[in-house]
């Protein structure tokens, strides 16, 4: 059905305006939600030039949850509570509407005070002073957006989250950390061999990912504030595919010291390792339940590529994955009630979700080359490698289907993405 | 000043000039003499098969069918060759790299290219070679040799080779 839904739909396009730091070029988004919040936003008072940034994040925001609809606020701008005639919104449709300003200090930082009105009630919903620096901006949208997308549908928005990814151009790999909507790239490491597989420990603090700069894949843990870094895992073969546990004490990993590739507990300090899987055929792409006790992974066990569940402390292997085709790179739901994982069939790779009650597999995107998915910490997002005029672009799908959006980086092809924590 | 220039550039034609000479020869080279020899004896000096382009040995690279990891029949004389050589000069050690094409997960790729390398292995093993004498390593899906989404180009991928 989300299918169809999104093939239907005439894509909307919003063209993100590209800042100074951020290599991102454009986002588009297509699609729209089945109960959108109509909600206007009245671009900021005060500083023009940063009143525009920030509006332009907050909308971006909202619309790519798929949750919102942005009425046009053509002629009306209050930016005080005292400006607002709540008829005027009305008669516009919105339900919501957002106000405020922003000003830049002598200190060097700025500051945002903005309110949400409930138009049909005429109530205040939530009013908030903002501050940062100067060079955040960008993070005081984000955070104004999480604060309407909290009002407005009762979750946790998760627009000031950080995402990670591997940039790949031509023979050089870049580990990137940036904002949720792709902006304010960082790079954690570059260099002229493969990067693999990071993983955000459950702070927020730190990657663990897959690098080849020895000749080998060994596994690394770096930490993002003070960049440094431990060897996690480096034995004979391949070290690859870390997952944190949820208390961040320890790691699952694939090593092929044994023989084939084989799922692996280890101390996040390196220390402590213990087998876990004796399959002999492949087991990867180890990912914790939510509450710790269980792991999905990929095994070819039964002939293919297929996704399986155990008990962390041991116990019965349970397939999960049936029918045509194979799956891959399994990730529980931040609920722990189902999964998201690449499902490749007939020569194409879809980014689908299942539910552990109800065991159906449902196709959230149109297919092509989308892999890797990752739940926003929310549970109403996800993230995935996808690939646009001949390029590895991010994008996100709202978990209902019905929303993508497709983040253009500058140059290369962005891959193995993966949505970081709350932070 | 500009004096310094042209004469610069004047000196860059001139060097322009020069280079192109060389392509038109001023005197032929003296013709080689064919030089009669009796039938010949065996080599003195015996050359290393693994530099003869025409020997078996000059095939370094082993490929797959899709997700398959055994060596196919085809290759299998290819790779005994190899472990034959091994056999032979027990100080000479090779790196088997295991690839995969870009179908599956990157995880799974490594996994597979791993599996690759190491059946290739194995059956270095099994004609003769020692087991230090071989590296693994697996590359999965991270150095295509050919990055088109065709099967073309897959199946240069779906390959492991044999370096010494």
């Amino acid at each position: 059905m989300a299918l169809r839904v999104l093939r239907g739909m005439l894509g909307l396009l919003l063209l993100a305006q590209a800042s100074v730091a951020s290599a991102v070029l454009s986002i588009e988004i297509i699609g729209a939600g089945e109960h959108q919040i109509p909600v206007a936003i009245v671009p900021f008072g005060g500083d023009a030039r940063l009143a525009q940034t920030i509006s332009e994040v907050v909308a971006g925001d909202l619309q790519r949850s798929g949750l919102f609809r942005l009425i046009d606020v053509a002629g009306k701008s209050p930016h005080e509570l005292a400006e607002v005639s709540y008829p005027d919104w009305q008669v516009r449709g919105a339900d919501a509407l957002a106000i405020g300003t922003v000003t830049a200090q002598a200190n060097g930082r700025i500051e945002a005070r903005f309110r949400l009105l409930d138009v049909v009630k005429q109530i205040e919903l939530a009013g908030q002073a903002v501050s940062a620096n100067d060079d955040q901006v960008r993070a005081v949208g984000h955070r104004v957006a999480d604060l309407i997308y909290e009002k407005l549908t009762g979750d946790k928005g998760v627009f000031s989250t950080r995402i990670a990814y591997v940039n790949r151009q031509g023979r050089k790999f870049s580990l990137i950390v940036a904002d949720s909507d792709g902006y304010n790239e960082q790079t954690v490491l570059a260099q002229n061999e493969p990067i693999m597989s990071p993983a955000w420990s459950p702070e927020g603090s730190h990657l663990a990912y897959v690098s080849f700069e020895t000749g080998h894949a060994v596994v690394y843990v770096q930490s993002l504030h003070t960049r440094q870094r431990l060897v996690l895992a480096d034995f004979r073969g391949s070290n690859s595919a870390p997952a944190w546990s949820p208390d961040g004490k320890q790691l699952a990993i694939v090593l092929t010291r044994d023989g084939s590739s084989q799922i692996y507990l280890i101390r996040s300090d390196g220390s402590g390792i213990r087998r876990l899987t004796f399959s002999g055929a492949i087991d990867t792409e180890p990912n914790f339940s939510p509450d710790g006790q269980s792991l999905l992974f990929t095994s070819d066990r039964g002939g293919s590529a297929q996704i399986y569940s155990m008990p962390v402390g041991g116990g019965q292997e349970q397939r999960m994955t049936f029918g045509e085709g194979n799956n891959f790179s399994p990730r529980y739901s931040p609920d722990g009630k189902g999964f998201v994982c690449t499902h490749f069939v007939n020569g194409k790779f879809y980014i689908a979700a299942q539910d552990f009650q109800t065991g159906q597999v449902e196709t959230l995107t149109a297919g092509g080359w989308e892999k890797k998915p990752s739940f926003a910490p929310n549970g109403k997002l996800i993230l995935f490698a996808s690939e646009a005029r001949g390029r590895g672009i991010l994008a996100t799908v709202s978990s209902d289907g019905r929303v993508q959006q497709h983040m253009f980086t500058q140059s290369g092809d962005a891959r193995e993405p993966v949505w970081g924590p709350h932070l | 000043m500009k004096k310094l220039l042209i004469s610069f550039v004047l000196v860059n034609l001139l060097a322009a000039c020069a280079s192109e000479k060389p392509k038109e020869p001023v005197a032929a080279a003296p013709e080689p003499v064919p030089v009669v020899t009796a039938p010949a004896p065996a080599p003195a000096v015996e050359v290393d098969p693994l530099n003869d382009p025409a020997n078996i040995l000059a095939k370094r690279s082993i490929y797959f069918p899709f997700d398959v990891s055994a060596v196919q029949e085809a290759d299998k004389p290819v790779v005994l060759a190899h472990a034959k050589y091994l056999s032979e000069h027990p100080d000479r050690k090779v790196r088997v790299e295991g690839n995969a094409d870009e179908r599956g997960s990157n995880e799974y790729n490594l996994a597979l290219g791993q599996r690759r390398a190491d059946s290739v292995k194995k059956m270095l093993e099994l004609g003769g070679a020692k087991a230090s004498q071989i590296d693994t390593v697996s590359y999965g899906e991270e150095k295509p040799r050919c990055t088109d989404h065709n099967e073309a180009c897959w199946k240069q991928n779906r390959r492991s080779d044999i370096k010494y």
